[in-house]
């Protein structure tokens, strides 16, 4: 029989505290605040419907004509994208071991990576293009400092991610034998690090795409402004084939991406 | 000029003391003081090693094994006493020469700590690091023929050059095991020091690795410091038994004077 030292069942539920009402109060507030500050109008909506129609139909058929210089400007976009995703990368290595804890130097140091990184990341791409477009010119080499510092946000963050999640003891071994710091990074940490390098790497690669796409926008350099072009002198049909050129090199780079990941990172069947 | 024929001397020197001092104790620690906290985890404790003995270290859980054998190598620094190995006094060597006495000790922990995603070679050529600088033991591949050698020449000895172009995740723990003594074969140790080497792995690839280090302290000379929860690997495999309690050593005899009722007692207290 229990006796009177038993942990009773605890309840199905339990009262929630006063910070989580507030929490839950908080958050449809904010909700509804937003639905009416966004001036959402159904009214414009469904009169703004015909046109939609019309700018659709004018897309159809898509303008192939200019295909082929289409296709030239889609390279140079991609190689825009190859280059600046390089670029950041080869930054991001010195940079991720001075912003991992394990690997660091110095804290100082360590919080000056950090906060270097951070930035990057935290300030949008078309932020930093319109940036380096005013401090380089309009034209490709902004769209390539855009995505390699782009690319410095995501790669410095998640390299050093890595290097501190690597397991201490080998380390340690290695120590004990006589191993210095930079021989210890060389020979174990780094290459521990290297499947989840590629893989952060090949991430990016996609992500740099699809951002250089759109950087021309503002003039950095690629596509983008020719969609823009199309779109304001109303060549809807022409806007329409540069759209699916995007998407099919978005797709494409995507499979490639996905292919590349696999065929290297996946135990080889022995 | 002047600096570079500095390091000259050094160097001689720091060998000539290592040739002339290998002869009596290879291995001393006088004294040691460890305290982790309000914890004294080491607690005076004195011990010196016979060139070319084996010894077993035994003890409970926290009686402070793996603390003495990290304080050895200077992995973690006493609070108080001295070290002496090869006639050098550990505690006060820094970077360069404590690097180059760290090259000449074996140390192979529980777990093998090898580089999962290197072969087997790769990771014995590791063994090197510490005496040669670390792009000619980085990879095999790039290492040079006399390095690359060797490393081929330690997996045999330890029945593992068949597998030296495996990937070491792919070895079992035993093999594991077998690959992180081959890496410590690659210092050229004269000391090997083992922290609970067969723990994790199945009694027969334990027997094996007890008989690899046994055979090598016999054959080579190289003195063996190992902790064990074994009773029976310590009787077999040890010419010496010494028994810690809370950092303090309470047994010390040779093992031909000890039998397995005995050390159960001392488990007992
Ligand atoms: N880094 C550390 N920090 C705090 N306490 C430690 C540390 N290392 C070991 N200890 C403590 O010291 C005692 C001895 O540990 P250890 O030398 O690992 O014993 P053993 O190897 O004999 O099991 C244990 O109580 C352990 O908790
Ligand atoms: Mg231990």
């Amino acid at each position: 029989m229990a006796s009177s030292t038993t942990i009773p069942l605890p309840p199905r539920f339990s009262y929630p505290g006063v910070l989580r009402v507030i929490a839950i109060i908080g958050i449809f507030a904010l909700i509804s605040i937003s639905l009416q500050g966004a001036d959402i109008s159904p009214r414009a909506f469904i009169e703004g419907l015909p046109y939609m129609w019309d700018v659709l139909k004018d897309m159809f058929p898509p303008r192939v004509d200019r295909l082929p210089n289409i296709g030239v400007l889609l390279l140079d976009t991609f190689y825009m994208a190859v280059a600046g995703t390089t670029l950041g990368v080869l930054v991001s290595f010195p940079l991720a071991i001075c912003a991992a804890r394990t690997t660091t130097p110095h804290g100082i140091v360590y919080q000056l990576a950090r906060a270097g990184v951070s930035l990057a990341r935290t300030v949008p791409d078309l932020v930093w293009a319109l940036f380096f477009v005013v401090t380089v010119g309009i034209g490709a080499f902004a769209g390539v400092l855009t995505i390699a510092v782009d690319t410095l946000g995501f790669c410095g963050r998640f390299f050093a991610e890595s290097i501190e999640e690597t397991e201490r003891s080998p380390e340690e071994a290695l120590r004990a034998l006589g191993a210095g710091k930079i021989a210890i990074l060389a020979t174990y940490i780094l290459p521990s690090c290297t499947p989840s390098f590629i893989n952060t790497i090949l991430f990016s690669l996609e992500k740099a795409v699809r951002s250089s796409v759109v950087l021309g926008l503002v003039g950095a350099g690629g596509i983008g402004v020719e969609l823009k072009v199309a779109m304001d002198t109303f060549q809807y049909d022409e806007a329409c084939t540069i759209i699916l050129a995007i998407f099919a090199l978005v797709v494409v780079v995507e499979q490639i991406s996905t292919r590349a990941r696999r065929a290297l990172l996946e135990e080889p069947h022995s | 000029m002047t600096n570079v024929a500095l390091k000259q001397n050094e160097l001689t020197e720091y060998e000539q003391s290592t040739m002339s001092s290998v002869a009596d104790s290879p291995l001393q620690v006088f004294e040691l003081e460890k305290r982790f906290g309000d914890q004294r985890v080491l607690q005076g404790l004195t011990l010196s090693l016979k060139a070319g003995e084996a010894t077993a270290l035994l003890g409970s859980n926290g009686s402070g094994k793996s603390t003495l054998l990290r304080t050895i190598p200077k992995l973690i620094s006493p609070d108080a006493g001295s070290v002496s190995v090869l006639g050098k006094d550990v505690l006060s060597l820094k970077s360069r020469d404590l690097k180059n006495l760290r090259s000449q000790i074996g140390f192979v922990f529980q777990k093998h700590n090898l580089v999962p995603r290197l072969n087997a070679l790769t990771n014995t050529l590791h063994g090197a690091l510490g005496r040669t600088s670390f792009g000619r033991a980085w990879f095999h591949s790039i290492a040079p023929k006399e390095l690359r050698e060797q490393a081929y020449s330690c997996l045999e000895r330890v029945d593992l050059a068949a597998h030296a172009a495996k990937q070491t995740r792919h070895l079992s723990g035993g093999q594991s095991q077998r690959v992180a003594i081959a890496r410590a074969l690659m210092q050229q140790p004269k000391i090997m020091l083992a922290d609970e080497p067969v723990a994790s792995l199945d009694p027969e690839a334990g027997e094996h690795i007890m008989q690899l280090l046994r055979s090598l302290s016999e054959h080579e000379g190289i003195t063996l410091l190992f902790s064990t929860h074994h009773l029976e690997h310590a009787l077999q495999y040890a010419d010496r038994i010494v028994g810690l309690v809370k950092g303090k050593i309470v047994l010390d005899k040779p093992s031909a004077e000890l039998d397995i009722q005995s050390l159960r007692e001392f488990y007992g207290e």
